[in-house]
């Protein structure tokens, strides 16, 4: 796609979703006025009315896909797109809502709505990257939002994102804090989680609870055995793993493998 | 016979996906449809089966906007089924929580969404060129709510710290003392963001709401209180699904609710504020009549204003839960679980926000129901599109789609949440 002339043009798209990790953006408040003055926001309806038409050169999307129309939806807004990365665990991994993905979709609208039909939904959550190639994903629920003005940096001067892939057990410890798990026998996926929200639940005394998905890696037996010794029934154990990144691979097999 | 269709297929500046229709016919509005696109997630049929320590952080997802709402309005009626009464600390720091979230919220729809409609920009950030102080000003506001959103919750979008008994970790006075000096620059700058924005030129309109929100006996409402009107209603939060009712239109994914006796209602800041406007400290009050903020304000452009005045209430509650504090004795109490029906109602930012939760012997979940707030005032939303467009039929179409917009970000909607909940699309000829 050939570049245009000026700044390049941010794009922020939404599909099924909280809207928390586009807040993200509008979170960063010491350096919003900034971001806006080296990238022109072309497209961004949370925060402005005006909507550009594309070519863009960066789009971030967040949520998944969850409707006919946002499966047709993702792939016009791909061939807009020069470089589009993903943001937060409904658009990496499907979010919460692909819970559906292990229930039945058609109850779970008949429970809610009713009149059902009027609902049009499909029977999964499903990533953006199943759907069109991804240049970049950035993990969390919510996403941390210096990891975002590092991938909008990082995109300026085009080079690669400087986010760390080690396990949220690695920040624990480089924070200080007393291992949750081994101290005070709370059950904590850090040992198998993607670091990048600065190992927040340990340091207010509770297992993290996976909030950014797997890490490459991720050792779930271990920590499964670990959870049993302390006293887990298989249900909970299968929960755990069943939340927010719950069709990612490494927790969808381990939850698969506790019955839940 | 002439028919004209206007539609706007996206409605920026709201949180959430929706649309705009409206059809004229020879010279009349003949319906205006606020039509939710929002992709449903189903949140209630997920949250069977689950326990009910994982439900917080579950609900918290519905919205990144206000999830301490959802963590509140959950955590009460949990609370309630199991019968767990919490310590004063505990109560001060949820209200707290509470507050951050209030600054935050209000800040980001007065300064980033709703001011750029009245001086004429097409967001907060191109406003920023010519009204720099103003938007800086209100960013450092959102900042500060945000600032005790992270520090008692762990951080802005998703806390982790709230759970069912009371907090996984309570703060310590020096942790909550290091933020009062920026709580008092808040303070100021809410005032002088109040000033700013009764400078606005507002729209003519009145409008015959009926109110509806909590009332508490001594605290402008955030977790307490029963849920009264302005038409004489007042019962429990229980008795919520016996006044009001949740139906479903076909041109959107959220449900509509209404009382049951007398139909559409508003909640949120005009609601709270007509309600409870003896409950402001005197000196937030003597602020409202120094703007010249009628004590029922039936025009819902001047929403604006309301929300500033609970910004700077929320500042001044904040600092004098601060300096207040007293540690909890134990962060939480222990529970267990047993089986019932509990429900709760809480202000959330945009208004009142009701669960009910039924449980099982060992605290699964069997039942659960949510109505948002914005689910709640998209009958009142609809009329008021009727009548902005009623009054502006002569207007081009794109003035005659930005007027409607702004009809709509008068009540904030929050569309993630209600898509259980907008485009605007005018069809007239």
């Amino acid at each position: 796609m050939p570049r245009r002339p000026g700044r390049p043009r941010l794009a922020v798209w939404k599909f099924a979703s909280c809207d928390g990790c586009q807040l993200s953006l509008l979170d960063c408040e010491d350096e919003l006025l900034a971001v806006a003055e080296r990238l022109e926001i072309a497209y961004f309806g949370e925060a402005s009315r005006r909507m550009l038409p594309g070519p863009y050169d960066l789009s971030l999307v967040e949520g998944s896909i969850t409707t006919p129309a946002d499966a047709l939806r993702i792939r016009r807004v791909r061939r807009l797109s020069r470089r589009l990365v993903t943001i937060g665990a409904c658009a990496t991994a499907g979010g919460i809502q692909a819970l559906r993905n292990f229930a039945d979709a058609a109850e779970f609208a008949a429970y809610v709505y009713p009149h059902p039909q009027y609902v049009k939904t499909l029977a999964t959550s499903t990533p953006i990257a199943a759907h069109v190639p991804v240049d970049f994903e950035l993990r969390g629920c919510p996403i941390d939002k210096g990891q975002l003005l590092e991938v909008i940096k990082a995109f300026l001067v085009g080079r690669k994102p400087s986010i760390p892939n080690h396990s949220v057990c690695i920040d624990c410890k480089a924070r200080g804090t007393v291992c949750v798990m081994v101290a005070r026998g709370a059950p904590c996926l850090g040992p198998v989680t993607h670091a990048g929200c600065g190992a927040i639940c340990p340091s207010y005394d509770r297992g993290c609870y996976g909030c950014f998905g797997p890490v490459a890696g991720a050792n779930t037996a271990a920590i499964v055995r670990e959870f049993s010794k302390l006293g887990m029934a298989p249900r909970d154990i299968g929960r755990v793993f069943r939340t927010f990144n719950a069709a990612a691979e490494a927790f969808r097999k381990e939850a698969d493998a506790h019955g839940h | 016979m002439a028919t004209r269709t206007i539609r706007v297929d996206y409605i920026a500046r709201v949180e959430g996906e929706s649309a705009l229709d409206l059809h004229i016919r020879d010279g009349k509005v003949d319906a205006a449809h606020l039509a939710i696109f929002e992709p449903p997630r189903f949140f209630e049929a997920l949250l069977r089966g689950r326990g009910f320590r994982e439900v917080l952080d579950i609900v918290a997802r519905i919205c990144g906007i206000c999830p301490i709402a959802y963590q509140m309005s959950g955590v009460h009626a949990i609370e309630q089924v199991l019968g767990v009464a919490v310590e004063p600390p505990i109560r001060a720091l949820r209200r707290l929580l509470y507050c951050g979230e209030w600054i935050e919220s209000h800040a980001l729809h007065i300064v980033m969404l709703h001011a750029p409609d009245f001086l004429g920009y097409p967001d907060a950030i191109t406003m920023a060129r010519e009204h720099g102080a103003a938007v800086e000003r209100g960013l450092a506001l959102k900042k500060a709510g945000n600032a005790l959103l992270r520090l008692l919750g762990g951080r802005e979008i998703h806390p982790v710290n709230v759970r069912v008994g009371g907090f996984y970790r309570a703060p310590a006075r020096a942790e909550l003392a290091a933020l009062v000096d920026t709580l008092k620059a808040a303070q100021d700058q809410a005032i002088a963001t109040l000033r700013w924005a009764a400078g606005f030129e507002f729209p003519e309109c009145r409008r015959d709401y009926e109110f509806v929100a909590l009332r508490h006996a001594q605290d402008y409402p955030m977790n307490e209180g029963r849920i009264v009107s302005t038409a004489g209603l007042d019962i429990a939060a229980a008795d919520y699904e016996t006044e009001f009712l949740e139906r479903q239109v076909p041109h959107s994914t959220a449900l509509h609710s209404a009382l049951k006796r007398r139909g559409a209602y508003l909640v949120g800041p005009l609601a709270r504020y007509a309600l409870n406007r003896d409950r402001l400290p005197a000196e937030v009050q003597a602020l409202a009549d120094e703007v010249g903020l009628e004590p029922v304000c039936c025009n819902p452009y001047r929403s604006i204003l309301v929300r500033a005045v609970e910004v700077v209430y929320a500042c001044g509650e904040a600092l004098r839960l601060i300096v207040d504090y007293e540690p909890p004795s134990r962060p939480f109490v222990p529970v267990a679980p047993r089986a019932g029906t509990g429900h709760a109602c809480s202000e959330a930012p945009r208004g009142i926000l009701y669960h009910r939760y039924r449980l099982d012997a060992e605290g699964t979940i069997l039942d659960a129901r949510h109505v948002p707030p914005t689910a709640q005032n998209q009958g009142v939303i609809e009329a008021d599109l009727r009548q902005t467009a009623a009054a502006r039929l002569d207007l081009d179409e794109d003035e005659l789609k930005a007027a409607c917009e702004q009809s709509i970000r008068n009540h904030d909607p929050c569309i993630s949440c209600a898509a259980h909940f907008l485009t605007l699309r005018v069809h007239r000829g």
